[in-house]
């Protein structure tokens, strides 16, 4: 009987190593496809391992046509438009977390509803409006229409941040005859600092993965962002070189899986925590 | 839990009130605070976003082209744009299509996200930690970048997927082309997508079968339920709500994917007999430059995605009022 049940739980754990082999073979097979030599990945049998590693396509990728260019405007637009809603939402994060007022569901609807949208929906109209104030091509009109995704983004999520802090302790100070302004600096900044610096890593993430808006609003290739770049990375070349466009993808996944890993944790159940705890 | 901190929290608003009667002025003052707070953001949503919606109805019943963009005029059709749209075959192939896509995605991620949640709670703690550390690394990996993954490993001369189905013995895969009929195109898109999409749903779903209580499974065991009924009598219905979001959200997405459909079949495949919704609203509108007639897709597409977004956001707005 024991032994029986010993057996089933070996076969559940070997199903359990598996399913990670199997989720997980993608991202090998990228990063070590980046440190292969080419005899190996034009092979017709793969090594599972780089027989001899290379920095080779490394180096080319980054010696390509304006990959440090697109990795620059990649963070400024990422910068820009993070340290912009981060600042705004905060504040209307506050008003919905703390005060009761007329309009505040609408408010909520708006900011729960907008992030639904399907980004491909609005591109049209952008476009247009961009062209029209000749801000298509600028980093600057790409800042503006990442705002209308990042913003209520951060909103949502600061406020699930403010909720977790108790009202009492700011209660406590205004009753010990600290202003509303003396509470917001000494008690509920402190207190929110870990959840302003997730929800930035995480705005910080979507904005620098988008690539739709990117993608028609910036023409230029001096003037792209760093996703865009990649995904023009094969061009229209016949012989595709894969280990330059492995260590390519390696390089504009890797400051992204590190934020990822440092704030999953705390931002995880953003989306659905009050189903989880309903 | 909520429950006791939000009567501590009225009984000291209560407090606060009694205790301290504010000339009218300054209560006036004070209730004006949220809207000074809300503000900022709101001016910028409705500029940024309101102006381009504005936009986007007055584009649809114009004709605008390239012609029309460099002249900043477009010429009114009225309804013209919707009607041509209305009778196009391809909106209707494409709106099934998207339809039978998302059905297709959604399901695979749910059941397969159920069944590796079930499995996370199974397996012992070294596997486990293994195995979620696995989903956070691929959750983290960028769309783009899992596509341009995907292209190397599925193409036809020595993709790393057709040595394995031929290695397994599958059958005879060498130099099988997955993009070459419709039909494997959208299935190698679901499979980028699904494999995408399970880390979210099988975390939080893990997370949710923490809540389903262990002296109530044991019982059951111990009454001698099967463990299928014992999934389909306890712990499903107490997973119900966050299932019901979770498809919810996985509907939204998949109806409106663009970016691993557009990128993974590539530009030169592309074509009717393929589109998704996003992609056939990106090759009408903004590819052939026929800008009011994409913006009356847009809305057409914008209206299904509302409507399709009613339950989710209903059941937001009622957490959030709650919890507030």
């Amino acid at each position: 009987m024991r032994r029986r049940r010993a057996r089933r739980q070996l076969a559940w754990d070997a199903v359990g190593v598996a399913v990670f082999a199997v989720m997980v073979f993608p991202v090998f097979w990228m990063v070590t496809t980046a440190f292969k030599s080419n005899d190996e990945i034009v092979s017709l049998t793969p090594s599972w391992l780089p027989l001899h590693p290379t920095l080779q396509h490394f180096r080319d990728a980054m010696h390509r046509p304006y990959f440090w260019t697109d990795v620059k405007n990649s963070l400024v637009v990422v910068l820009a438009s993070v340290s912009i809603s981060i600042v705004l939402a905060f504040l209307a994060a506050v008003a919905l977390a703390r005060y009761r007022f007329g309009g505040r569901k609408a408010v909520v609807v708006l900011i729960i509803g907008i992030q639904m949208l399907p980004q491909a929906g609005l591109v049209i109209p952008l476009y247009v409006v961009l062209a029209r104030y000749h801000e298509s091509n600028a980093l600057t009109g790409l800042v503006i229409t990442y705002l209308t995704f990042v913003l209520p983004f951060c909103v949502w999520t600061l406020r699930g941040f403010l909720i977790g802090i108790p009202r009492e302790l700011e209660e406590a100070a205004m009753v010990d005859g600290s202003t509303r302004l003396g509470v917001f600096l000494k008690i509920l900044l402190p207190l929110m600092a870990p959840g302003l610096v997730a929800t930035s890593v995480f705005a910080f993430i979507t904005t620098w993965n988008e690539y739709i808006f990117a993608r028609i609003l910036l023409n230029d290739q001096s003037k792209q962002t760093i996703t865009v770049w990649l995904s023009y990375f094969l061009g229209s070349s016949r012989h595709t070189d894969y280990g330059a466009l492995m260590a390519a993808s390696t390089l504009t996944a890797i400051p992204v899986v590190v934020f990822f890993l440092l704030v999953q944790r705390r931002i995880a159940f953003g989306l659905t925590a009050g189903a989880v705890r309903g | 839990m909520s429950d006791g901190s939000q009567t501590a929290a009225a009984a000291g608003t209560l407090l606060a009130t009694s205790r301290r009667r504010r000339p009218s002025l300054a209560r006036a003052a004070r209730a004006g605070v949220p809207y000074a707070l809300i503000a900022p953001v709101a001016a910028v949503i409705g500029a940024v976003l309101g102006y381009p919606v504005y936009w986007l109805v007055r584009l649809s019943t114009e004709q605008y082209g390239l012609f029309e963009l460099i002249q900043h005029k477009g010429i009114p059709v009225g309804l013209r744009n919707f009607r041509s749209v209305l009778h196009d075959q391809v909106f209707w192939h494409t709106l099934l299509r998207t339809v039978v896509f998302t059905a297709v995605n959604v399901a695979l991620t749910m059941v397969l996200g159920m069944a590796i949640a079930l499995l996370l709670a199974r397996v012992r703690t070294p596997v486990r930690v293994l195995l979620s550390s696995g989903l956070v690394l691929v959750w983290s990996m960028p769309v783009v970048v899992a596509v341009q993954v995907w292209y190397w490993m599925t193409n036809f001369e020595n993709g790393v997927l057709n040595y394995a189905l031929t290695k397994l013995h599958v059958g005879n895969y060498m130099q099988h082309d997955w993009y070459a009929s419709t039909t494997s195109q959208l299935a190698m898109v679901t499979s980028l997508i699904v494999w995408g999409a399970l880390p979210f749903v099988v975390i939080t779903l893990y997370a949710g079968l923490a809540q389903v209580p262990g002296d109530l499974l044991e019982a059951a065991e111990v009454d001698g339920a099967r463990s299928w009924m014992i999934f389909r009598d306890i712990t499903l219905p107490i997973l119900r709500p966050i299932i019901l979001i979770l498809t919810s959200l996985s509907i939204i997405w998949d109806f409106g994917v663009f970016t691993q459909p557009y990128l993974l079949i590539g530009q030169s495949r592309i074509g009717p007999a393929n589109y998704l919704m996003s992609v056939y609203l990106f090759e009408e509108g903004y590819f052939k430059s026929d800008f009011g007639r994409g913006a009356a897709i847009s809305i057409l597409m914008l209206a299904i995605v509302a409507v399709l977004s009613v339950v989710y956001v209903r059941r937001m707005v009622r957490i959030g009022e709650a919890t507030a």
